[in-house]
């Protein structure tokens, strides 16, 4: 299949951006180094195309019920303007897909947009009408991810940035989690501020077709999927298909951290397993280290005890350009889960230690 | 976008530079090859003492984004590391054909048959 491209290829093409395959799609995974774009994130402010991300859009009488069902948190209890973070979970609570959800306004065309991760679109659209038939719902749900971009400003000066570019109070009006439309730009924007960095900022939904305008006027350092990985890493957030995956690493929300996107009080798929995890509790967990020797953790590498017994799988490492650290995720059983337990990671066949960190790694500023 | 390649050296397909001094043959990685990798973070290097065997891999050079093995130009033995490399891996993105190489053999054979600084520039262009 050939690769799918964002709107704004070209225009990274021109300025020189490398790219990378990923879930599909050909991004740009760096403009100009790692280290100065996420720098400029943690410092001031960087932008990011992300239009790999899905977009779909569900309407109607039921559309509040079938997301509901379909993700673990508690939709019914959002209100307009709100974003609200889930998991989308199999009968056995095993985590298909992460997504943002935001509930839209009332005078909009639809009653909810929300947001799986690359090239999970269309199989997620097939999930939500499969299970709409099932369940004889009255929604409709349509794949917009061709129609619209996304971009992401992320930083501490992000908002003032934004803010620059619109008549519209969105700094004052828009509180983390939160969501509006507003013209940026001379372009209406669903302008959410939520992002995947650790850092204040917002994240902009646009039509495909008007994306070079929004981009060219947040003159901003241009930031890659590189980047994206290193600041989220630091913040301790999760990354569908490497820090979970339906079938190579099979995890549930209690597993991976996530926990408090379940509520128990709702009916969704996956639902029962999860009570019965959540009475149980689980014997697995993923957990933040540092690396106290030298070497840096990648996907894959063994986790052992410092007896040398295997215990896990690192799912995400790196060398954390804040911290000058090096970083990473793994899944441990719960005895070895706490801050300050002494790990090893087998790097290249030979133990380096490391030591078990709360997570985020950085505390994201208020 | 053009590299430095620097013309008393002679290169490997894998991106290993190799320059001949006073009877050791220092080794390093090119200007396209750090380019690729991006920011340097972590160099793994042999001990000294260590006899490598001609295309050998000797070390491990990872950037954030990625892991590169490193290849042995010519068999020897490691007569030098660069040890700053441990503490300031960034010197192979600023220097790498100066501060930022990272060992030194006691070569067991010519560098005559590695590639030329023309034969190199062709393979990267």
């Amino acid at each position: 299949m050939p690769l799918r491209k964002p709107p704004l290829s070209d225009v990274h093409a021109a300025a020189d951006a490398s790219f990378t395959d990923f879930g599909g799609w050909e991004m740009p995974v760096e403009f100009d180094s790692i280290r100065t774009e996420h720098e400029s994130v943690r410092e001031t402010a960087g932008i990011f195309d992300v239009s790999h991300m899905g977009e779909l859009e569900v309407t109607g009488p039921d559309a509040t019920e079938l997301m509901d069902r379909l993700t673990t948190n508690d939709v019914a209890g959002t209100t307009p303007g709100r974003a609200q973070y889930a998991a989308i979970t199999n009968d056995d609570g095993v985590i298909l897909d992460d997504t943002m959800l935001y509930h839209l306004p009332e005078d909009d065309d639809a009653d909810y947009l929300f947001v799986p991760n690359a090239g999970k679109d269309e199989v997620t659209a097939e999930r939500w009408r499969r299970h709409r038939d099932e369940w004889g719902l009255d929604a409709t749900v349509e794949n917009r991810t061709d129609d619209y971009a996304m971009v992401a400003v992320q930083g501490p000066d992000a908002p003032e940035l934004v803010a620059a570019e619109t008549d519209e109070p969105i700094d004052e009006e828009i509180g983390r989690f939160r969501g509006r439309y507003a013209t940026v730009a001379g372009v209406r924007c669903w302008v959410a501020r939520t992002g995947y960095t650790g850092e204040d900022g917002f994240e902009l939904i646009l039509p495909a077709e008007e994306a070079e305008t929004v981009w060219s006027a947040l003159d901003v350092q241009r930031c890659g999927l590189g980047a994206r990985d290193t600041l989220r890493l630091e913040a301790g957030l999760l990354l569908a298909g490497q820090d979970f995956h339906p079938e190579e690493n099979p995890r549930t929300p209690y597993e991976a951290g996530i926990g408090f996107t379940v509520d128990l009080d709702t009916e969704f798929v996956g639902r029962d397993a999860l009570a019965r995890q959540h009475e149980a509790g689980v014997e697995e967990k993923l957990v933040g280290f540092v690396m106290t020797e030298r070497g840096i953790p990648r996907h894959g590498y063994p986790i052992e005890t410092p007896d040398g017994d295997e215990i896990g799988t690192v799912t995400s490492g790196t060398m954390s350009p804040t911290l000058g650290e090096a970083i990473g995720l793994g899944y441990v059983p719960v005895e070895h889960a706490d801050a300050g337990t002494e790990l090893v990671v087998s790097i290249r066949e030979r133990p380096r230690r490391a030591r078990v960190e709360s997570l985020p790694f950085l505390e994201a500023d208020e | 976008m053009s590299f430095n390649i620097p013309d008393d050296r002679r290169y490997l397909e894998s991106h290993e530079w190799t320059e001949e001094r006073d009877g050791t043959v220092r080794v390093g990685i090119t200007d396209f090859a750090q380019d690729e990798l991006g920011d340097v973070v972590f160099v793994e290097l042999p001990d000294i003492g260590d006899d490598l065997d001609a295309e050998a891999a000797f070390g491990v050079v990872e950037s954030i984004k990625a892991v590169s093995d490193l290849y042995a130009p010519i068999g020897g033995e490691v007569t030098a590391i660069n040890e700053t490399l441990f503490d300031a891996p960034e010197l192979v993105n600023d220097d790498p054909y100066g501060e930022g190489w990272m060992i030194e053999l006691d070569a067991d054979g010519s560098l005559d048959d590695l590639l030329t600084p023309e034969e190199y520039e062709e393979q990267i262009e």
